[in-house]
């Protein structure tokens, strides 16, 4: 009985303690916990309400039903922005492929790798306003310098971002350019990460270049591979503000993506009922990605 | 058999080795001329006299160097203005939010307490919505509380932390060692003057580059503020920039040369703090 009586009043100690303990741990997760139910949870909440309703931003909302919603697979303007963001998507997969050449190349060894790996990078680190008003320079028709080189080779260059098939692949050629910094880091962490006696044995066995990428470094770096692909349909879904200075979603709305359509919704023609209900869509697309 | 360890290895692909490596040059250097042209074209066109712009073909490297673009744009433009409200909206929610997220993350991997999993499970969840469901509902939020037009919606929301970098600052905790806790303990420091005394100076380099992640961030920022600012004053470095584009109608001496300026300390920043960028980046790349 004494002993169970000891240990009763250890446990009552160490509860007390606990509770102490317990004091700090909620105060110390209790920032980013408030900040969530304010600046999270309750706007999220409040943005479903407005899904279902027309609301100017202004006087109250007024509850229209699935209005909203049917008007996303009516609108023409809908259909078209999502079209023209799986067509900029198509900058994903060409961007992996040179970012993993770089990564393979960078990866032999080679002098000056910091040099290399920093002229990558710089874009990733850089401001999209100003990287994108430095592609508005360079598109120029006229007096851009990617004409005048592709005049060099005798190539008369189209008149990129007023031509509505070439905006778009312009818009391609700058999101390439500037995202190779950013997957070529994370494919070199992980082709370092692939053990080198996977390597050395298949080279006894006899293996060559081709089959060794084939049966070692595609599935070494596929983790990783897997998380640029999911990371990168998540940003192109939410592509926005190079396209709106870049082009201003022109010619003829040939570059506006969803997201600047939205916004468009949102804060120009003050749809945001229409607007709730793209971001609810659009969400739920990237959380199932 | 001593001997036969020592033996040099044969080195059958040497051939193979100078061919993949010279491919591998090639390539770089190719790579790295497409990535420089642009920006030396920017260089180029914002030491350029504005009529030098249109000729054909172009030179390179200007004739007559005109640095007043950069005194223009500096004199004439919002810019130093907009690089200080920058300034002033991206430093306290840098630091006061790592500091939030920081002693949350601490919690998160020392600490237990009931309903550890729920919290640290819906803070989760918010690194899960994506930022445009959030777009609309904020922008009614922060108008209810009379917050537009200012910068409080910059500020005040990153002051309480973000997910993200509670879950990255949580990965570092758990892989320090817990016996200089238990020491502190014993010595009878609270929870927090363990976090401020132990955790934080073991941390510095995890802290230095969620730092620099977050200023980044917040100084690249465009949509924010363009949401959220209408008075010119008040804007921040790249609405400034973006304003370039109407104000200097075709002018790409100018742009150019703000485009330059708005660069520099992102550049700077980047050169002294190199490692910290690629170790931040492939540690959030390896959690997935």
């Amino acid at each position: 009985m004494a002993h169970s009586h000891s240990t009763n009043i250890a446990a009552a100690r160490a509860g007390r303690r606990f509770k102490k303990d317990y004091f700090w741990a909620y105060l110390f997760i209790s920032a980013p916990i408030i900040g969530f139910m304010i600046f999270g949870f309750i706007p999220i909440c409040y943005s479903v309400y407005i899904s279902f309703t027309k609301f100017d931003g202004f006087s109250s909302p007024e509850l229209n039903g699935l209005d909203n919603y049917r008007l996303l697979f009516e609108d023409p303007l809908m259909r078209k922005t999502t079209a023209n963001t799986f067509y900029a998507a198509l900058g994903i997969p060409i961007g992996m492929a040179i970012s993993l050449g770089i990564a393979i190349a960078l990866n032999q060894k080679i002098a000056g790798i910091h040099f290399f790996r920093t002229a990558f990078f710089l874009p990733a680190i850089s401001s999209v306003v100003a990287l994108t008003l430095l592609w508005k320079w360079v598109f120029n028709s006229d007096f851009g310098i990617l004409n005048q080189l592709l005049g060099y080779v005798g190539i008369t260059g189209p008149a990129w971002l007023n031509e509505e098939a070439w905006a778009m692949p312009a818009m391609i050629i700058q999101g390439v350019w500037g995202g190779l910094g950013f997957n070529m880091v994370l494919y070199l962490a992980a082709l370092q990460g692939v053990p080198s006696t996977l390597y050395e044995a298949a080279e006894i066995d006899g293996a060559g270049v081709m089959q060794k990428f084939r049966f070692i470094t595609i599935p070494g770096i596929s983790p990783t591979t897997f998380f640029i692909v999911v990371t990168s349909i998540i940003g192109a879904l939410q592509d926005f503000v190079r396209f709106r200075i870049m082009t201003g979603g022109g010619p003829n709305f040939s570059t506006m993506t969803v997201v600047y359509y939205l916004f468009e919704n949102a804060f120009r023609y003050m749809n945001m009922g229409f607007a709730s209900a793209m971001a609810w869509v659009l969400g739920i697309v990237i959380i199932a990605a | 058999m001593a001997a036969d360890t020592v033996k040099p290895v044969p080195r059958r692909h040497k051939n193979g080795d100078y061919f993949k490596k010279t491919i591998a040059y090639l390539f770089l250097v190719c790579g790295a001329i497409v990535m420089a042209v642009p920006f030396l074209w920017m260089l180029s066109t914002s030491l350029k006299e504005p009529g030098v712009v249109f000729e054909m073909p172009p030179e390179w490297i200007p004739e007559t160097i005109i640095w007043d673009n950069y005194k223009l744009v500096v004199t004439e433009s919002n810019l130093l203005g907009g690089f200080l409200n920058t300034l002033a909206v991206t430093l306290p929610p840098t630091i006061v939010g790592l500091f939030a997220s920081a002693i949350a993350a601490y919690a998160f991997a020392r600490m237990q307490f009931p309903g550890k999993n729920a919290f640290f499970m819906a803070l989760l969840a918010t690194m899960m919505i994506p930022g445009v469901v959030l777009m609309v509902p904020s922008f009614i939020l922060y108008k209810y509380l009379g917050w537009i037009d200012s910068w409080k919606p910059l500020i005040i929301p990153g002051m309480f932390g973000a997910a993200g970098t509670v879950f990255f600052l949580r990965q570092f905790f758990k892989t320090i060692p817990s016996e200089l806790e238990d020491a502190a303990k014993i010595d009878g420091l609270s929870p927090f003057g363990i976090f401020v005394r132990i955790m934080l100076p073991l941390s510095k380099p995890a802290l230095a580059t969620q730092a620099i992640f977050g200023f980044l961030g917040g100084y690249n920022d465009y949509m924010g503020p363009l949401i959220y600012l209408n008075s010119p004053e008040k804007y921040t470095l790249q609405l400034v920039l973006a304003t370039f584009q109407d104000n200097y109608n075709a002018e790409w001496t100018l742009i150019m040369a703000g485009s330059v300026l708005a660069l520099i300390p992102t550049i700077v920043l980047f050169f002294f703090a190199q490692k910290y960028f690629v170790e931040g980046i492939t540690m959030t790349g390896m959690k997935g």
